[in-house]
């Protein structure tokens, strides 16, 4: 059958099978592999994509029943050649490790943050509860949301891969002094004292 | 040293100036993650490239009777369908574990566990595949199952390795350390001796990626080329080479970016081989994914130990020995990742924390009609069952004397000058200041108004519970002398080329899983060179482009690799000092370093920066005698001896009275990992460790009823957290660096993992303590511990 | 990935369409709104529809509007619409409740409240708190519309009063003056299917008593609501010892069994705690609207 949708502002058209479910559509018809999947029962979010600005799980719903709607992926996150703030929070923060969920993460912060500019942590567990993230244990995804909630127009820096690694020093002065104990303890082989 | 510390859990990124090296940066890899540029298995498309399906078995144990391919292969879109029988053609049916049993790649004979691998589908797309199974007819005749590890060894239990000739029983092996007598007579003499069956249940990694490969085999120059999610690339091109018989230097393993391992992808599975046999019969590439289901019944599992633990005290608490008997579980095939010599992996550390005068273990692995594994989901070899079967211990044993179960760990920790403390089973402690960990722990969780208000909840019925546990954590295998898997020594590699305009490339031996190891390499050569982390590329994951080494599993990237980096880098210094000598025409024992460059003692201004080294050293400079003209260096780091990372973690949960719901309301951790590179990717690794142990204390199990179905394969049973069950996680940290290692680093990536369930269980059963609750087995779901409340610590079901 | 046997799709344009649709297509057709239940089925292959009627598009179905003492409620309504309406939760806080802890709010962007009465899981929220509500489903047909009674509406698990080629349309719910209502589950994890559930609706007196109750029960073996529950409370003051009394009669008609979410015995402790839970929230803010 053919169908026919806007994709992060592009209009899609495609002859497919029926049964082709979104996120496979996404994937691998449009070649967006920014969208994973990470079960089978709509259970783990990573295939979260907006479906006229609401998250919705691409695993899920069937690309037959996307057609004729707006959908936005991770790709189609950045606008104008800036990263969304909501990209930069995940930076900042810590909000990934392994990078699986955040797709589906960031979207539905997006979404949460378009409805709700300034929402209480709560709010944000709750927006991202039916999506789960193995590695970062979600404090630091709270965080990241709330870093652009924080930041609406983010960094205001160009889509430039964020290269200055000197600035977002200070978590603790003591760690700058703390290797040199370590070096000097390691090439002198000498007990640690206590 | 230990340098202590607290801090706010959410600090605002300060603006104070940075050296190059250690500290908060953001991480290199996340520009392509946010923008959904990562390149996970899955993306992978090669031209011309097949798809593929396994078909399982729907029973536990049953002979094969039959198996009929011939509607599938009508199939217009099915190009193969590969069974046992066609392996056993290649000698390619079962092929060798990591612990030196063998495994089927596809069952010839019996199904040996509910979603084994039967036969192999392979076709145009991934929905014609997935039709095709259901087009293949297979006859089975159901056996009896064995699912229940107790039951293992009676004299009418079903024999799951009847393959294996003369095999009679179920029995894989019996295992011992310490010192027996000397630890019974301590029982014997002892004022208190406490004793308390421990169950950690089989769990699941369950990384949100699922396993997968794409085989491409070049018929024409014989090269194999596997992508595949894998944690320990090398070790895996090795194996293939043994398996297959392709050789080594035909096979270049790629570990693209993998969506989480947590041990999970560090064996081989039939999978993988079916996709390599897949695509030499067929000629064309093979993409092999499983789903969730498969991942879950069929992927190494975790634990899945039964700890009967006895603890012997004096009676004003002073902790004398521990003892333990394990029954383990390894399912149908004994295809744990550990290292040769030690079959419960590194569950000898059971001694935990404390000086103890004597203590033994013995442990009996069993088969099973369950999926094989058992080293995996951030264990660090087996630490977790040891850490919480000792921690639940000594709560059972502070509950026995009357005394606070902080105050009884204090009482009894290896002191800060007992290091370097050699254990009763045979491990050297390198470094440690439990204390202090101890009391900063206790002081950011306001431990004594804790105590108060549980107090006062008690008054008014609430039950809130309080959990403290510490552990050692024993990360950074190996000692190439002790450790090695399937023969290969537990040794990582690292080679560093700094280009003539000074910007470096270092290949490692390791393969992130999300751990950030293109940061935290890059500013490891960083500080040694002086290189800024922005313009030091690291390279992983592809065994063409890499040194050997054994791999990122059980904590050991830092302690291992990142001794390889720092090594290397230092090796490259020295490098540059004969160059710099050269350039300045001073010997080089009159240059002194300071991070970027060597000068001239006594003339800072005179010197030179490692980029101008490096371009002196590719350019014309007329270098001393024996320096080729480049600025690299390799190395292979064997380390010394193991690390020794540890913690001390407080709980606190409310447990509704009326429902048995547990929520857990704070958490507390404070770890010492020794050196710290990047504090920001160390709170991560805590932050994700403190989730697990959240998942497995309150919801994650996988049971099998008795027929042997599993009962948790999908997400609707296996349980994981989400944001709404964990805290905003509290955390803190002492330094003490380990001895030997090259920077004084650790390893962090299990700590949480490892020190988290027993806090949160001592929390649940500190909370039913009115109901006289002493112990109770994990997870402590709402039933649990509404039973435990009536009494009955485990439901039937 | 798990992926669905083939099938032909149809997009339905209208109630009508949909219920020619239906006829045309027959017995191996099914309706899909949401998907949230029939695609993981579908996927393990355990439906196998020949064709899929997709009837997201009927808008007609999409509503929720107050209709003299009646709210109608659109069977197309999304589970996050029920949820976020404030009217709905003033008239009717059970639907907030439950709606709260239906899934995942992913998953309640799609659902709607006609999908999950028609799946009719055992473990269904929506199933109980139309009972308690005593709701009316509104079924199109080939033969014109009817208006059932939710027990004539359940058939037991998984089976409903909506015919092959009929189509659930609306739910209208009574809204009655001094009336209050609450819904509690316990799950494992968020988003978990209910180890055990209940809901309630007390209307009260001007005096203060009992004037109506109603007790539901969801996951725990009971079909339709707690029989004797009304009897047992009408007339009464409510109290800590009536809701004792309720909750030892749920305790009593429930008939819950063992899996993985628990034993009988605790299941059955549930049906008593959670009933006492729910009527002594319900009793208060049936007697905060009496007041407001």
């Amino acid at each position: 059958m053919q169908i026919s949708m806007t994709v992060n502002g592009n209009d899609v058209t495609s002859e497919i099978e029926p049964r082709v479910l979104l996120v496979h559509y996404i994937r691998e018809v449009l070649g967006l592999t920014g969208t994973h999947w990470g079960c089978d029962t709509s259970n783990c979010g990573t295939c979260v994509v907006l479906m006229d600005g609401q998250p919705v799980k691409s695993c899920t719903v069937l690309a037959a029943m996307a057609a004729g709607h707006d959908i936005r992926t991770v790709e189609g996150l950045a606008t104008g050649g800036t990263l969304d703030p909501v990209q930069q929070g995940f930076m900042e923060e810590h909000g990934l490790q392994c990078g699986f969920c955040t797709p589906g993460m960031m979207l539905t912060a997006r979404a949460l943050l378009d409805k709700n500019p300034h929402p209480d942590d709560t709010e944000i567990r709750q927006a991202i509860s039916g999506q789960i993230c193995r590695c970062t244990g979600y404090a630091t995804i709270v965080r990241s949301v709330q870093w652009a909630a924080a930041h609406p127009a983010g960094h205001g820096l160009d889509d430039a891969p964020a290269t200055d690694y000197s600035a977002g020093t200070g978590l603790d002065g003591t760690d700058t002094a703390v290797p040199d104990v370590a070096t000097e303890t390691a090439e002198t082989g000498t007990e640690v004292k206590a | 040293m230990t340098v202590i510390h607290d801090r706010p859990s959410n600090p605002a990124a300060g603006d104070e100036d940075r050296p190059i090296g250690y500290g908060r940066i953001q991480r290199k890899e996340d520009p392509r993650f946010v923008r959904g540029q990562g390149h996970y298995l899955d993306d992978i498309v090669l031209p011309g490239m097949l798809h593929s399906a396994i078909l399982r078995a729907p029973v536990a144990h049953a002979r094969l009777v039959s198996i009929d391919t011939t509607n599938a292969l009508a199939h217009p879109k099915v190009v193969a369908v590969i069974t046992g029988k066609d392996l056993l053609g290649l000698k390619l049916a079962w092929a060798p574990t990591l612990s030196a049993d063998v495994q089927a790649v596809l069952v010839t004979d019996k199904v040996r566990f509910q979603g084994q691998e039967v036969a192999f589908v392979v076709a145009e797309d991934r929905y014609a595949a997935r039709d095709a199974l259901e087009l293949i007819d297979v006859e089975y005749d159901v056996l009896p199952p064995l699912v229940d590890a107790r039951k293992a060894l009676d004299p009418d239990a079903p024999v799951i390795r009847d393959e294996i000739e003369g095999r009679t029983d179920n029995r894989i092996f019996d295992w011992e350390i310490g010192d027996k007598a000397e630890t019974d007579a301590v029982f014997a003499s002892a004022d208190v001796v406490v004793s308390q069956e421990v169950v950690y249940p089989r769990v699941h990694p369950a990384p949100l990626e699922t396993c997968g490969a794409v085989a491409d085999f070049d018929a024409v120059n014989g090269k194999l080329t596997l992508y595949e999610t894998t944690q320990a690339p090398h070790a895996h091109r090795t194996l293939f080479a043994i398996v297959a018989g392709i050789p080594e230097h035909k096979i270049r393993i790629v570990s693209p970016d993998i969506g989480g391992g947590f041990g999970n992808k560090v064996g081989i599975y039939p999978g993988y081989i079916l996709a390599v046999v897949g695509s030499i019969v067929s000629g064309r590439p093979v993409k092999w994914v499983e789903d969730r289901s498969e991942n879950l019944m069929s992927t190494s599992f975790a634990r899945d130990y039964i700890m009967q633990g006895d603890i012997a005290a004096t009676k004003d608490g002073k902790i004398l020995a521990l003892r333990t008997h394990v029954l383990a579980d390894h399912g149908a095939f004994n295809a744990t990742a550990q290292p040769t010599k030690n079959p419960a992996g590194f569950f000898s550390i059971f001694t935990g924390s404390y000086d103890l005068k004597a203590a033994y273990c013995s442990v009996t692995g069993v088969y099973t009609n369950k999926a094989p594994g058992g080293v995996a989901y951030a264990c660090s070899f087996r630490v977790t069952e040891a850490v919480y079967l000792v921690e639940r211990m000594v709560d059972v044993l502070a509950r026995k004397l009357n005394m606070d179960p902080a105050e009884l760990r204090l009482k009894n920790f290896i002191k800060p000058e007992q290091f370097p403390y050699a254990n009763k089973t045979g491990w050297v402690y390198d470094s440690g200041n439990y204390e202090a960990a101890m009391r900063l722990s206790m002081q950011l969780a306001g431990y004594e108004d804790l105590r108060r208000e549980q107090a006062e909840k008690r008054e008014r019925g609430e039950l809130m519970g309080i959990g403290v546990a510490f552990f050692t954590e024993v990360v950074g295998a190996g000692p190439r002398k002790h450790f090695d898997i399937v023969g290969l020594g537990m040794a990582d590699g690292a080679e560093l080329r700094v280009h003539p305009t000074g910007k470096a490339v270092v290949r490692i031996s390791v393969q992130s899983q999300g751990q950030g190891h293109e940061t935290t390499f890059a500013q490891i050569v960083a500080e040694e060179l002086g290189i800024p982390p922005e313009d030091i590329e690291v390279v992983h994951g592809d065994t063409d482009q890499t040194p050997f080494g054994l791999g990122t599993y059980g904590s050991r990237s830092t302690p291992v690799s990142g001794g390889a980096v720092a090594l290397v880098a230092r090796k490259v210094r020295e490098k540059a000092k004969l160059i710099a000598g050269a350039m300045l025409e001073t010997r080089p024992e009159d240059l002194e370093w300071e991070k970027g460059r060597w000068f001239v003692k006594g003339d800072p201004s005179v010197g030179k920066t490692i980029a101008e080294i490096a371009m002196g050293a590719h350019g014309t400079v007329a270098l001393p005698e024996g320096v080729d003209g480049n600025l690299d260096a390799e190395v292979t780091y064997d380390p010394p001896n193991l690390t020794f990372p540890f913690g001390a973690y407080i709980c606190v949960v409310d447990v509704d009275p009326g429902t048995g719901q547990v929520k857990v309301r704070r958490f507390v951790a404070v770890d010492d990992c020794g050196t710290r590179i990047n504090p920001m990717i160390i709170e991560g690794q805590v932050h994700g460790g403190l989730t697990d142990g959240v998942g497995m204390a309150l919801m994650e199990i996988i049971e099998f009823d008795e027929a042997g179905n599993c009962l948790a394969g999908s997400f609707m049973d296996y349980l994981i957290p989400t944001a709404m069950e964990v805290p905003d996680w509290e955390t803190g940290f002492t330094v003490t660096p380990s001895p030997h290692h090259p920077i004084g680093a650790k390893g962090i990536g299990e700590s949480a993992t490892v020190g988290s369930p027993p806090a949160i269980v001592n929390a649940v059963v500190d909370a039913l303590a009115p109901f006289g609750v002493t112990h109770m087995d994990m997870p402590c779901t709402p039933a649990r511990v509404w039973a435990a409340m009536q009494g009955r610590a485990r439901p039937p079901i | 990935m798990q992926i669905p046997a083939p099938f032909d799709y149809v997009r339905a344009t209208s109630v009508d369409n949909a219920l020619e649709l239906l006829a045309r297509y027959g017995p191996e057709s099914r309706v899909v709104a949401g998907g949230h239940s029939l695609l993981p089925m579908m996927k393990l292959r355990l439906s196998r529809p020949e064709w899929l009627i997709d009837i997201n598009d009927l808008y007609e179905l999409d509503f929720i509007l107050r209709d003299g003492n009646k709210l109608r409620v659109g069977a197309l309504t999304r589970h996050t619409t029920l949820l976020e309406s404030d009217e709905v939760a003033a008239l009717f806080p059970i639907v907030r409740d439950a709606e709260l802890v239906i899934a995942d709010p992913v998953v309640r962007n799609r659902g709607t409240i006609g999908g999950s009465l028609c799946q009719a899981d055992p473990a269904e929220d929506l199933s109980t708190v139309c009972d308690v509500l005593a709701a009316e489903a509104v079924i199109r047909g080939p033969r014109g519309e009817r208006i059932l009674s939710m027990s004539e509406f359940h058939r037991g698990p998984y089976e409903t009063a909506v015919g092959q080629d009929e189509l659930l349309c609306e739910l209208r719910f009574g809204i009655r003056p001094r009336t209050g209502s609450a819904y509690e589950k316990v799950e494992r994890r968020v988003g978990d299917w209910a180890v055990g559930a209940a809901g309630a609706a007390v209307t009260l007196a001007a005096d203060g008593t009992v004037d109506d109750a109603a007790v539901g029960l969801t996951a725990l073996g009971l079909d339709h609501l707690v029989a004797d529950a009304a009897a047992v409370l009408r007339g009464r003051r409510p109290d800590e010892e009536l809701f004792a009394q309720a909750g030892r009669l749920a305790a009593a008609a429930c008939d819950p069994v063992a899996d993985q979410r628990g034993p009988v015995d605790y299941k059955r402790h549930l049906a008593d705690e959670l009933t006492q839970r729910v009527l002594r929230r319900a009793c208060a803010r049936a007697a905060q609207m009496q007041e407001g």
